[in-house]
């Protein structure tokens, strides 16, 4: 099967219904994995056991901004290519964006607390990071508050698009600005600077979470479709009966 | 591992992994009881004889 062929939401659901198993049995797993290697890691030298926060900020933090990317993608699929699915697809990743920022923040801040003597400070990348937040809100808002779905579509999809403006801020915020947050240790030019025993968990931690965001998404977006024939035959239905 | 071998923070360690733990929960108790009720309403739909036109055609 062609990857333009799911562009059809009946061959979506087709499909996704058989990959759904495989991709819930391999995130289960992997997460199994990757909680046992995270209990399992030494501790630091400097930070001790508050170490073991990271394996679960991070893969957060990292997923924070790439639903908003993969949001992003959609976006343009709405606006330029009027996919049948693109709207579908970015309507679904919302709130599993906002849940991961939220969650991004919270241990952000569990961690800050006995790392920084403090769970918050107005720097730029826990600024920006609270913004995206507050963006993925809105969006949701803004679908739920405009009543006709391809007005709502096109509205989020501008949004979105502007929203994007912050990631590469998020991202650099670090370099640009004088923050409490640390620079970046993965993904960095010239290497990451972890250590392989605090690496390999975090990196089977991360592709842990990302598979789950796969998971929750395609599993999201199959009610986003099924919610849409609901409402064409609500209409069917009221159009039907005698006035 | 024992709460005690996480050192003097513990309970901000634990409260992370607890917070992470409720709402990934939360996120897939959402996305299933989502599921249920749309198939619901489209039962309840079809029940009514409102069926999509490839539906009814495939009928």
């Amino acid at each position: 099967m062609a990857l333009i062929d799911l562009a059809n939401p009946t061959r979506f659901l087709a499909f996704s219904a058989r990959a759904l198993p495989w991709l819930i049995a391999v995130t289960v797993i992997l997460l199994l994995v990757g909680l046992q290697q995270s209990v399992m890691a030494p501790d630091d030298y400097q930070q001790g056991a508050t170490v073991k926060i990271m394996f679960i900020h991070v893969p957060n933090a990292w997923l924070s901004m790439f639903v908003w990317g993969v949001m992003s993608i959609a976006a343009l699929g709405t606006l330029v290519w009027r996919h049948p699915l693109a709207d579908v697809a970015a309507k679904a990743a919302a709130p599993l964006g906002a849940a991961f920022t939220f969650l991004a923040l919270v241990t952000g801040s569990l961690w800050g607390r006995p790392m920084w003597g403090t769970y918050w400070e107005w720097d730029a990348r826990l600024t920006s990071v609270l913004i995206l937040f507050l963006m993925y809100l809105g969006l949701m808002v803004l679908w739920r508050a405009v009543e006709d779905p391809s007005r709502a579509a096109r509205a989020a999809a501008i949004l979105t698009l502007v929203g994007a403006i912050n990631l590469p801020i998020i991202k650099f915020s670090v370099d640009w600005w004088n923050t409490l947050h640390q620079g970046a240790s993965v993904l960095r030019m010239g290497g990451p600077t972890l250590d392989r025993s605090y690496l390999i968990p975090l990196l089977i931690m991360a592709i842990a979470f990302s598979l789950l965001f796969i998971t929750l998404h395609i599993a999201a977006m199959r009610n986003e479709i099924l919610r849409r024939r609901v409402r064409s035959l609500q209409l069917l239905q009221a159009s039907r009966q005698p006035t | 591992m024992s709460f005690a071998m996480l050192g003097p923070y513990a309970a901000f360690i634990v409260w992370s992994y607890a917070i992470v733990t409720v709402v990934v929960l939360a996120l897939i108790g959402w996305v299933v009881s989502d599921y249920r009720r749309q198939q619901a309403i489209l039962r309840d739909l079809d029940a009514k004889g409102i069926t999509r036109r490839s539906g009814r055609e495939a009928a």
